[in-house]
């Protein structure tokens, strides 16, 4: 009965020295359209302001989004800080340029699922919407 | 269990305190066992509240009171609330980002909340997410409205200093001015003070203001502060230390206190009967006949709603 | 003195009304066309309608203009040709910036290039310059385009990754060596830190015994814009914009032939702004730069003609032509009557264009070498001096040889096949494209205004204004392409089932190793003590008025990293945050 009431919380954060936030703005916006709490840390985040972020906003899901290339160094910090801080719970999920090999390497560090360039929001909104329940 | 959550946030166990916000905004009643705990303890935090238009650069402000009031070594809250959209029931929190450096910050504790369609602007568990903040030990809590319209005066019954910010060129201020925020605010802040037209908003402001009487022995003061850059904020929050101190040695700190409490106490109590009326309304087939009254012009609404109501409170309410 | 030109509204004038003050009704041509083109509506145009209705109620171009079915001399309006078109190489600059335009020297084609080492982005310039390639463009990782030496806890995992890591003087030795810098034109894509990177060129030339005034090529230089749209700031904007002003000051004294700023609209577009906001918000940058100069003390004849602009080449290829036409020609005007520039060369607007990587598609990724051409296209009819033509498999990671071979060679061909280059502004005079102009300049003027009332671009940005004008762009956009009213070939229609096989380069983490390494010994060797003074001799000049470049020249050539000439400038200034 509860259950129905909860708000899906999600953080989507700029992790590293990448400034373009096209692709997470527009994201931010697509969540808030299908019902969900969003919250924007804007670009230029550490690993580590994001992961105490998430842990101060109660989040359900962290969506990390890099452009640069560092996705792979950037993105398995976030997951090991945020289980260091015993929010492990905490699904992460990730778009931006990410080369296929790197996506498996990823998966297996504990980012849930990441959505390639050209990835429609819908199908974002509703894997969030669909992953959310397990919660 | 419950008590095991609350030395846990009186420990000042970030995570624990997050998720029992998170259980609260989202209404678990269990949740709210766990807050009897921390109520008792708090209560010691100064709450500063504030509200103005969008785009008078708020959030701007409460990043660099942040910064000052660290400097002084004082443990802070935030929490910023931001509208819910009506069409999704969703949000974009967007608050965070001017104060997201002070994110790793240990002392430093800021929590979005969306507005969720509570009325009047200020989340419904604005209160809670306060007194959590409160027993965690913070010595100063920020309360951000999403300032459009009532949100604005709302605040005024959730905080102890109410700061009302307004920046010039936008035009929107003086309607701002006439729209009652001058009798909520106990610090004006005029922003954006290189702005040419700064002086100009500051001259009718004062000019406004010249008519009010002191309030607790406090005259209310214009700050000028351009927070983009930083300027005139430390002086602003000393001016908010002054506010605390005249409260406290007049004895206003107690009433202060007493109006916060008995705000939020309306608000629960609204937001019970609200629901709990609606519930009742829910059950149909009972109201059809009174329906059809009022329809059929049997009945007024107000003598039908005088009775429902006689009839309604008579049951025990509340769940 | 001409008549100022008068700012023409989005509705396409009256022609009769126009048309009717200046001539008797009796001989007006309007009249005569415009009853002819009603006749044709009623008759052959509705029996076709009835017959074969058009694929759409409406048709819109990128930056939702309405699109009309047929360009007539009515849709012309107010045009007058001396005045609005003229010629090449003549005020306002309409039909191209040259009297010859590519008929006597091609654009410039010059591939943005640099990733990992030094010594890799070298070989890679080599290469281009051996196929043909006439100018470099260097790309920056982002730690140098934000201060940070390639050992900063915050470079982690990013050096050499979108671009070169250069944090030393020897970097930047490495990254031209064995190429000639009085011979070759370099554009460089840095921005807060490009007072630091022009002093490494400058250092390098000298060292090559090139004289400094001979040097020729272009630095970003444009901060604004990565405020609103491309995030690689450090400084709060006001501080930044005094460096900005000492670079023009130093480049007019010491490189007169090198352009102190390049004013880009393409991060802008990038970031999702339409057409017109893309022409609107670089030249409220641009007037913001002007400003600035002037109140540093510069007169506007003395520094306006080495302005250069860097707009994007997209998709909406009539729009696109018009968007280059109109911006040269609003400029010229804006430097006309509201700077009072007297050199008719302060009023030029000469700009660089690059395809849009933002419509490059992971999803079959060979589709863009047909979408870059046509891009490229566009930026040629638009009277392009230079032209970077992405390559096909951006979307997916950084370029393979192969594929910025082939984006070179779609230049090539554009202008030694194709014919279009041959003649100078093809399109000037087609109803189209002149009706198309004449809108995206009134759209761009509404935008000017409403920057101009929020205080200018400084303020306007300081707002979030620009930033959230482009968020709208960018949603409405990402909406459009997801309801499918917005075509996108492989992605939203004609979609096959794909397996990534395709090779992609990457950066080996190793680079991140060899670059802690050499800065080490780097700073091993140096002077110390001479490092020392030459930083604290940056930190007075900025506490003062004084001009900022010869003192960090100085403490390049003493040995100074980047980033510990950042973090100089970074103690009086401050840093910038997001707004």
């Amino acid at each position: 009965m509860n259950e129905k009431k909860r708000k899906i919380r999600v953080l989507i954060a700029k992790p590293g020295l990448d400034g373009h936030d096209r692709g997470a703005k527009v994201v931010v916006r697509a969540l808030r359209d299908a019902g969900m709490e969003v919250i924007y840390t804007g670009i230029r985040q550490t690993p580590e302001a994001i992961a105490s972020a998430a842990v101060q906003e109660g989040v359900d899901f962290v969506g990390l989004s890099c452009l640069s290339g560092a996705h792979n160094n950037l993105f398995t910090r976030v997951v090991r800080l945020l289980r260091k801080k015993g929010a492990g719970d905490i699904i992460v999920f990730a778009g931006g340029i990410i080369p296929a090999p790197d996506i498996p390497k990823l998966k297996k560090a504990g980012v849930r699922e990441i959505f390639p360039p050209g990835t429609s929001t819908r199908d974002i909104a509703q894997w969030v919407l669909q992953t959310a329940k397990e919660l | 269990m419950n008590s095991l959550i609350v030395r846990r946030i009186l420990g000042g166990d970030v995570g624990a305190a997050a998720r029992l916000m998170r259980d609260l905004d989202d209404e678990i009643p269990a949740a709210r066992a766990a807050l009897r705990g921390l109520y008792a303890r708090a209560g010691r935090a100064h709450v500063v509240g504030i509200t103005g238009s969008p785009g008078a650069g708020k959030s701007t402000l409460a990043d660099k009171l942040v910064e000052a009031a660290r400097r002084k070594g004082q443990t802070v809250g935030v929490v910023a609330v931001d509208p819910t959209s009506p069409i999704s029931g969703g949000a974009v929190l967007g608050d965070r980002i001017r104060m997201q450096r002070h994110a790793a910050d240990e002392k430093v504790f800021i929590r979005s909340l969306a507005a969720r369609g509570s009325v009047g602007g200020l989340s419904r568990s604005v209160f809670d997410t306060v007194t959590v903040l409160d027993a965690m030990g913070k010595d100063l809590i920020i309360l951000e409205t999403a300032g459009v319209g009532q949100d604005g005066i709302k605040v005024a019954g959730a905080a102890h200093t109410v700061l009302v910010v307004l920046s010039p060129g936008q035009g929107d201020d003086i309607q701002a001015i006439k729209a009652g925020v001058l009798e909520i605010g106990d610090i004006y802040v005029v922003n954006k003070c290189d702005h040419r037209y700064s002086e100009q908003l500051a001259r009718s402001l004062l000019l406004a203001l010249e008519g009010t009487a002191p309030r607790d022995g406090w005259t209310t003061p214009i700050i000028k502060t351009e927070a983009v850059s930083g300027k005139g904020t430390r002086e602003l929050l000393d001016v908010i230390g002054a506010h605390r101190s005249a409260l406290v040695s007049g004895r206003a700190w107690e009433r202060r206190s007493m109006n916060m409490a008995r705000t939020a106490f309306m608000e629960l109590l609204e937001t019970g009967a609200r629901e709990f009326i609606s519930g009742e309304l829910a059950r149909e087939k009972r109201w059809r006949r009174t329906f059809s009254d009022l329809a059929s012009r049997r009945a007024d609404p107000h003598s039908a709603a005088r009775s429902a109501l006689r009839k309604l409170l008579n049951i025990k309410a509340c769940k | 003195m001409k008549s100022a030109r008068k700012p023409r509204t989005l509705a396409a004038p009256s022609t009769e009304k126009v048309r009717g003050k200046r001539q008797p009704a009796k001989t007006n041509p309007g009249a005569k066309l415009r009853l002819r083109a009603r006749r044709w509506e009623a008759d052959t145009l509705k029996r076709s309608l009835a017959r074969l209705p058009e694929r759409r109620a409406r048709f819109v171009s990128d930056s939702g203009l309405e699109i009309k079915r047929l360009y007539t001399p009515l849709d012309l309006g107010k045009n007058d040709y001396l005045r609005d078109l003229g010629f090449p190489g003549e005020p306002p600059f309409t039909r191209g910036v040259q009297p010859t335009m590519y008929r006597s020297r091609l654009w410039t084609m010059r591939q943005y290039a640099g990733f990992g080492t030094a010594r890799e982005t070298n070989q890679r310039y080599r290469y281009l310059l051996k196929n043909g390639q006439t100018g470099l463009s260097v790309a920056f990782d982002l730690p140098t385009q934000i201060g940070y030496d390639s050992d900063h806890p915050l470079a982690e995992g990013e050096v050499g990754k979108v671009g070169v890591a250069v944090s030393t003087l020897q970097d930047a030795e490495e990254l031209f060596r064995g190429i000639p810098l009085d011979k070759v034109s370099t554009s460089m894509t840095i921005n807060s830190t490009a007072a630091v990177l022009l002093a490494m060129y400058i250092a390098v030339a000298e060292k090559q015994g090139v004289r400094t005034e001979s040097l020729q090529g272009t630095i970003q230089n444009d901060i604004l814009k990565e405020y609103a749209a491309r995030g690689t700031y450090i400084y709060p904007p006001r501080q930044s914009m005094r460096v900005i002003t000492d670079i023009f000051a130093f480049c007019r004294k010491r490189l007169p032939k090198f352009n102190p700023i390049s004013i880009s609209g393409y991060h802008i577009r990038e970031a999702g702004s339409s057409a017109v906001q893309e022409a609107a918000f670089t030249i409220a940058n641009g007037i913001a730069y002007v400003e600035a100069a002037l109140a540093s003390g510069m007169d506007v004849d003395s520094f306006a003609s080495r302005l250069s602009f860097f707009f994007n080449a997209h998709n909406n290829f009539l729009e696109e032509v018009a968007k280059f036409r109109a911006a040269r020609r609003l400029w010229a005007g804006i430097m006309r009557d509201r700077f009072k520039a007297r050199d008719p060369k302060s009023c030029i607007m000469r700009f660089h264009a690059q395809t849009a990587g933002s419509t490059l598609t992971a999803q079959q990724p060979d589709n863009n070498v047909v979408r870059v051409a046509v891009q490229a296209m566009a930026a040629v009819l638009g009277g392009a001096q230079s032209l970077h033509t992405n390559s096909r498999d951006e979307a997916l990671a950084l370029p393979t040889e192969d594929s910025v071979h082939l984006a070179l060679r779609t230049q090539q061909v554009i202008a030694l096949e194709s014919g279009i280059a041959d003649t100078i502004d093809p399109l000037g005079g087609s109803y189209a494209v002149e009706a198309l102009t004449d809108q995206i300049e009134a759209g761009a003027l509404d935008y000017l205004r409403k920057i101009a009332a929020l205080g200018g671009s400084v303020k306007a940005i300081e707002a979030g204004y620009m930033q959230s004008e482009i968020a709208d762009s960018a949603y409405r956009h990402q909406r459009e392409v997801e309801s499918g009213a917005r075509v996108v070939v492989g992605v939203n229609s004609f979609e096959i089932p794909e397996h990534p096989a395709r090779p992609v380069l990457s950066v080996s983490p190793g680079v991140e190793r060899l670059q802690r390494r050499k800065l080490a010994a780097f700073r091993k060797k140096r002077n110390q003590r001479r490092t020392m003074t030459a930083l604290e001799n940056i930190i007075n000049t900025a506490g003062g008025t004084g001009n900022l470049v010869p003192p960090i020249l100085e403490a390049v050539k003493a040995g100074a990293t980047l980033g510990e000439i950042s973090d100089a400038l970074r103690k009086v200034f401050g840093e910038h945050r997001e707004i």
